[in-house]
């Protein structure tokens, strides 16, 4: 392996509104997950402390998505273990793994909301049913947040009436509704027209500024270059090279890396 | 001889016409909440359940949708009571016809489900979301919109099949339409209003569930 986990304290720039107190939020120690006889995680080591922004880079099947999947556990790994917020991921415990949910947000490439509800409900659902937060608190919640994404007035909205951008903002907004303490983004532009990417972009870049924990598998280089605090290339299911977004981008150490980087410029 | 037509000796008999109607809307109506309760946990256990409850639903359906509506009244009527199930001519049609239409109900279902997204579901999971509040809450109701028209469809069919019902003298509509023709011989005109009547009856059901579903089932 040719980065091992770096403490958190050596990771990127300390941006203002960082505060990196305390055992790192997320801990992954040895993980490797395969697919049948194909291992897609050859031994993942991982500290991301508390208000870090981590961008994962890499080409399509290096394995960055499947990691981010494995720490809210929707992909099963067969060795190593994940800490979350001090909790263990147990696959085989289903309370376990809903406490563990909780504190992690997911955001996907597809904005996956429920399309028989509206915008309003979409962001209500898991509060109301896991949080048990009662019915005014929650819609005053879920309208705070649809507000903070620039779509207050979208409340009773389906979302099949929404742009893709909008959807994606809506999607950030449900999963911020659960209060998480880590936020996972799953290429979540990819999906989107060129002129929808800014504004989900922009809500990110909030988020980050606010002090959220992020980790997000983007290919939006020149934004994880501006927002992310420590880059990972992922290469053949290992992190190749971790540093800051000035080392990986400027001062690649790995030619696979540096192939990997000269090939976005095609 | 000229065809001497004689409606009124027929629609004299309203008030049994009448009664027939409503046991073929009352059966019907009964199997349509037990049989779709029966669908939605077969769906359920042949989409998600653990293997030996998937085997058995699996079984269930195959059994009921490869056999007559007739043998399986019949068998509920005239067979039970060999190992002491004696049930009355409504209760076993109820049953019959619950049983069927779960079957195919499951089988409905089933596609519906099966069209969920896999990202809705993970969205779901990923809000901490338990299985049982995600089939309920995320997977079911647009299942449900989905295949709404192929399951009223197949409440309709349940009911017209409802007729033959009346071969184990269930007081069903076909019933008392053969009431009416053995007592006065009008057979061409007691049919006539007989069918009229299924013709209805069948879109009124059919108008009423397409008006009933997206309010009060799965929204919109």
């Amino acid at each position: 392996m040719t980065a091992a986990s770096q403490p958190a304290s050596q990771g990127g720039p300390v941006g203002a509104a960082h505060t990196r107190v305390g055992a790192p939020i997320l801990r992954i120690t040895a993980l490797r997950k395969s697919y049948g006889a194909h291992e897609v995680l050859r031994g993942i080591d991982l500290d991301v402390a508390r208000g870090e922004v981590l961008a994962i880079i890499g080409k399509s099947g290096s394995g960055k998505s499947t990691l981010l999947r494995c720490i809210n556990g929707l992909e099963v790994f067969q060795h190593g273990s994940l800490i979350v917020d001090g909790k263990h991921l147990l696959h085989d415990n289903a309370r376990a793994m809903r406490e563990l949910r909780q504190g992690v947000g997911m955001i996907f490439q597809n904005f996956n909301l429920f399309p028989h509800l509206s915008v309003g409900r979409n962001v209500m659902l898991a509060p109301h049913l896991v949080k048990k937060r009662p019915g005014s608190q929650n819609e005053a919640r879920a309208r705070q947040l649809l507000a903070r994404v620039g779509l207050a007035e979208k409340f009773d909205a389906m979302p099949d009436k929404l742009s893709g951008g909008q959807q994606q903002r809506v999607a950030i907004a449900r999963a911020l509704a659960m209060d998480p303490a880590i936020m996972l983004c799953d290429e979540i532009t990819s999906a989107l027209d060129p002129e929808l990417v800014g504004e989900v972009l922009r809500v990110v870049e909030s988020l980050a500024e606010e002090g959220m924990t992020l980790l997000m598998v983007t290919h939006e280089m020149s934004f994880a270059r501006k927002v992310a605090d420590r880059v990972i290339f992922m290469h053949q299911g290992l992190v190749h090279e971790i540093g800051p977004p000035a080392e990986i981008f400027g001062a690649p150490k790995t030619p696979e890396l540096r192939q990997f980087l000269s090939s976005l410029h095609d | 001889m000229p065809l001497q037509l004689d409606f009124a000796s027929v629609l004299d008999q309203w008030p049994l016409l009448l009664r027939g109607a409503a046991w073929t809307i009352g059966l019907t109506a009964v199997a349509t909440l037990l049989g779709g309760v029966i669908g939605v946990l077969c769906a359920w256990a042949r989409s998600g359940g653990p293997r030996p409850l998937r085997w058995i639903a699996g079984a269930y359906v195959e059994l009921i949708r490869n056999t007559p509506f007739i043998v399986q009244l019949f068998f509920i009527f005239f067979g039970l009571p060999e190992l002491g199930i004696r049930l009355s001519p409504a209760v076993a049609s109820i049953l019959a016809m619950t049983v069927n239409l779960g079957a195919y109900a499951t089988e409905i279902l089933r596609a519906g489900i099966e069209a969920t997204p896999r990202g809705q579901i993970e969205a779901a999971e990923s809000l901490a979301l338990t299985r049982a509040q995600i089939f309920t809450r995320v997977v079911l109701p647009p299942a449900l919109r989905k295949v709404w028209p192929a399951l009223v469809s197949q409440i309709v069919i349940v009911m017209l099949g409802s007729a033959v019902c009346g071969q184990i003298s269930t007081e069903e509509l076909s019933y008392a339409t053969n009431l009416i023709q053995s007592r006065n011989f009008r057979a061409f005109e007691a049919y006539i209003v007989g069918t009229l009547s299924y013709l209805a009856l069948a879109i009124l059901v059919r108008n009423l569930l397409h008006w009933a579903g997206p309010r009060f089932l799965f929204g919109r």
